[in-house]
C-alpha cells in the first residue's frame, strides 16, 4: 500500500478550522470544471482548448458532453495559446487550459503578443499551479507566473482562494472581453466565505477584521492565514485577514488601509518571494510612504524542498503555525 | 458598388506604385524591412485585390476573410496595400514609426484592416488555426490566410500548428511561404537548412502548391480556392528579396536596410522606368 498523502493541516489547524466553522469544499479545479461545463452548456461560443490536459484539467466530462466545444491541441502549449487567441479573435469565448508551469513559461511570448498585445477576450487557466504537483519537482512548479504576468500589460491575474472565488471568477471570465489569467491547485479547499460576500475582479475580500497584524493572502494560502488569525486570537491578538484574489489589478486601497491601520503586515502567496504578490504590496506601501513591519511569506529563492504541496507549505512556513510565528516575530 | 476587376497588367502597375510607396515609407521612417517587404508585395497585391473578401466597410463583418501577417516585419508593404485599398488615407503613411504614431514598425490592431498584432515570428500560423477552427465551428464560409517568411520556418511553433491544421482538416486555411531564400544573417540554407519545404508540409498532411511569387496569374490560381478538400493549403511562393530594385535584389543586407537619399532616388528612377516600359507595352 502506498503511503498516505501528508495532510495540509496539523491536528491543531484542523481543530482551529472546526472552531472557526470552516467546512471543507472540493478542489478549485473541480469547481472550475463544473462551472465551465454549466456555462458552456448555456453558451455555445465557449470553447475549451487543452494540451493533452483534459484529464488533469478535469475536463473529461466536458469533452464527453460538449465535444464540439473542446479543441485538443496535443502536447503543444505555444500552439494552445495561439489557437486560444485566434478563437477569441473570431468571436469565441475561449479558455486555454494547461498546467500553469507550462502555460506561462513555454507559451509566455504567445500570452504576451497573441493574447495581451492583440487584446483578445481569451481566458488562460493555469491548472495545478504553484507547488500543487509537489514532489514532481521544479519542472512542474509555477513559482514565477505571477511575476512575469504582472509585468505584461493588459491581463488580469486572479488566484482564487476557495470554491466560491473560483466559481465567481470563471463566471466573470466567461463574460469578459479582456485577457484574464486564473490559476489554482487541485487540493480540496475549505470554504472561506459568508453568503453575503461579493466577488469583483480587483476588489479584495475581507475575511476577518483586526488591527494587530494584517494577513494579505492570495489563493490557496488564504486559509492558512485565516487559521493563523484564529490561533493568534487565542493570544489576545486581533488579526485582519484579506483574500487578495486579484493580484493584478491590485486592490491598492485595501493594501494601504491595512498598512496604515495595522501594527504589521504579512503577505502570503504560493509563489517565489521575488516579483510576486508580496512585492506588489510592498511597492504600494513604500510608494505611498507607509512604513510598517512587513514580511513576504512565500517560496524562497532556492531549490525548492522535495515533498508534497503540504510538505512544501509547512517547510516554508505557509501554515497556521508558520504564519503565526512570522506575525509574532514582526510584533516584537 | 462592385470593385473593378483588375487585369494582370493593372496589378503589375499597382505593384510598381506600391513598391515606390514602400520605399518612401521606409525612407521617411528611417527604419523598416525593405527586402522582405519588396519580396512579398506582389503576394499582398493579389490577396487584397483578388482573393480576400475584405474591405474598409467589411471590417466589422464576422464573415470577412482573415489575413494574419506572420512575417510581421514586412509591415511597410502591408501598410501600402491597405492604404491603397482605402483602409486609411495614404497621407497617414508618412507617420509610420514616428513619435506617438499609431503606425508601429510591426502590425497592430490599431490600424484598420489589421486583424492581430504580430512581429515575433512563429505566431501567425497557430493564431490562424484558431480562426479557421472558429470558422468551421460556426459553419461560416470565411477563409483564413497567413504569410510566413522562409527563415521563420525555423520557429518550432509553426510545426506544432502545421500538425494541428492537418489534424483538424482545415481546408479553409492557406499558409503562404514567402520563399526568398534569404534571412538577416544570409542564405537561409546556410543559417538553418529548411528544404525541402514542400515535402515537409506534405509530410505534415498539407496540400502544397509551388508558384512564382511575382506572377499574378499563378498566385491567383493557387490562392483562389483550397488546393484539396480536407487539407490545409501551403503555397510556396518563390520570390526575390528586394524585388524590383536592381541593387537590392537577392542581397541579405537589405533585410532591414534603409535607403540613403541617393539610393532612394535610384530605386525610384528604376521603378519609374519599369512603369514607363510597362505602359509602352500596352
Amino acid at each position: 500500500m502506498s503511503a498516505p498523502a501528508p495532510s495540509m493541516y496539523s491536528p491543531a489547524a484542523k481543530a482551529m478550522a472546526e472552531k472557526l466553522g470552516l467546512k471543507m469544499g472540493r478542489a478549485n479545479l473541480d469547481e472550475f470544471a463544473a462551472t465551465l461545463m454549466e456555462l458552456a452548456k448555456a453558451n455555445p461560443s465557449i470553447v475549451a482548448v487543452t494540451s493533452d490536459s483534459r484529464g488533469s484539467g478535469k475536463l473529461g466530462p466536458f469533452a464527453q458532453a460538449l465535444p464540439k466545444q473542446l479543441v485538443e491541441v496535443g502536447i503543444a502549449e505555444q500552439n494552445l495559446v495561439g489557437i486560444t487567441a485566434g478563437l477569441a479573435a473570431c468571436g469565441k469565448k475561449s479558455f486555454g487550459v494547461s498546467p500553469a508551469c507550462f502555460l506561462t513559461a513555454r507559451s509566455l511570448e504567445q500570452i504576451k503578443n497573441d493574447v495581451c498585445y492583440s487584446d483578445v477576450p481569451a481566458t488562460l487557466i493555469g491548472i495545478s499551479s504553484g507547488v500543487s504537483y509537489g514532489a514532481l519537482g521544479s519542472t512542474h512548479h509555477s513559482l514565477y507566473d505571477l511575476a512575469v504576468l504582472r509585468a505584461i500589460h493588459n491581463i488580469s491575474i486572479v488566484v482564487p482562494a476557495d470554491n466560491f472565488e473560483t466559481r465567481e471568477v470563471i463566471r466573470l471570465a466567461a463574460k469578459s472581453k479582456k485577457p484574464i489569467y486564473i490559476r489554482f491547485g487541485k487540493a480540496a479547499m475549505f470554504n472561506l466565505h459568508k453568503a453575503e460576500d461579493k466577488f469583483e475582479i480587483g476588489k479584495a475580500i475581507p475575511l476577518r477584521d483586526g488591527n494587530d497584524v494584517a494577513f494579505i493572502a492570495s489563493g490557496e494560502t488564504v486559509v492558512h492565514a485565516l487559521l493563523a488569525a484564529g490561533q493568534l486570537a487565542e493570544r489576545g491578538l486581533n488579526c485582519r485577514v484579506i483574500s487578495m484574489h486579484t493580484v493584478k489589478p491590485l486592490d491598492t486601497d485595501a493594501v494601504l488601509k491595512a498598512g496604515r491601520e495595522c501594527r504589521a503586515v504579512v503577505t502570503v502567496e504560493e509563489h517565489s518571494v521575488h516579483g510576486g504578490f508580496g512585492e506588489a504590496c510592498a511597492s504600494v506601501l513604500m510608494q505611498a510612504g507607509v512604513t510598517v513591519p512587513f514580511r513576504i511569506a512565500g517560496i524562497p529563492d532556492e531549490d525548492t524542498v522535495t515533498g508534497a504541496q503540504a510538505d512544501i507549505f509547512r517547510h516554508y512556513g505557509i501554515s497556521m503555525e508558520g504564519l503565526s510565528a512570522t506575525a509574532l516575530k514582526l510584533l516584537k | 458598388m462592385a470593385r473593378p476587376v483588375l487585369s494582370d497588367r493593372d496589378l503589375a502597375l499597382k505593384s510598381i506604385h506600391l513598391r515606390k510607396q514602400t520605399l518612401e515609407v521606409i525612407f521617411n521612417a528611417g527604419a523598416g524591412h525593405t527586402g522582405g517587404s519588396l519580396s512579398c508585395l506582389d503576394i499582398l497585391n493579389v490577396l487584397y485585390n483578388r482573393i480576400l473578401n475584405v474591405s474598409p466597410e467589411k471590417i466589422p463583418d464576422p464573415n470577412r476573410d482573415r489575413y494574419v501577417q506572420s512575417k510581421g516585419h514586412s509591415v511597410e508593404a502591408l501598410y501600402a496595400v491597405l492604404a491603397d485599398r482605402g483602409f486609411f488615407p495614404e497621407s497617414e503613411l508618412k507617420t509610420i514609426c514616428h513619435y506617438k504614431s499609431h503606425f508601429v514598425g510591426h502590425p497592430t490592431r490599431h490600424i484598420p484592416g489589421i486583424e492581430m498584432n504580430t512581429g515575433a515570428l512563429g505566431h501567425g500560423l497557430p493564431i490562424c488555426i484558431g480562426m479557421a477552427l472558429a470558422s468551421k465551428m460556426d459553419s461560416a464560409l470565411y477563409r483564413v490566410f497567413t504569410l510566413l517568411g522562409d527563415g521563420e520556418l525555423a520557429e518550432g511553433s509553426n510545426w506544432e500548428a502545421a500538425m494541428s491544421a492537418a489534424h483538424y482538416k482545415l481546408d479553409n486555411l492557406t499558409a503562404i511561404i514567402d520563399h526568398n531564400t534569404l534571412q538577416i544573417s544570409g542564405r537561409t540554407r546556410d543559417v538553418m537548412s529548411n528544404e525541402p519545404i514542400d515535402e515537409k508540409f506534405r509530410a505534415f498532411g498539407w496540400a502544397v502548391k509551388t508558384v512564382n511569387g511575382h506572377n499574378f496569374a499563378e498566385l491567383t490560381d493557387a490562392l483562389s480556392k483550397p488546393a484539396e478538400i480536407g487539407k490545409p493549403t501551403c503555397v510556396i511562393a518563390n520570390t526575390v528579396k528586394g524585388k524590383g530594385v536592381s541593387f537590392m535584389e537577392d542581397v541579405a543586407k537589405w533585410h532591414h536596410g534603409v535607403p540613403s537619399d541617393a539610393e532612394l532616388k535610384q530605386a525610384l528612377s528604376e521603378l519609374d522606368l519599369a512603369e514607363t516600359k510597362l505602359k509602352e507595352v500596352a
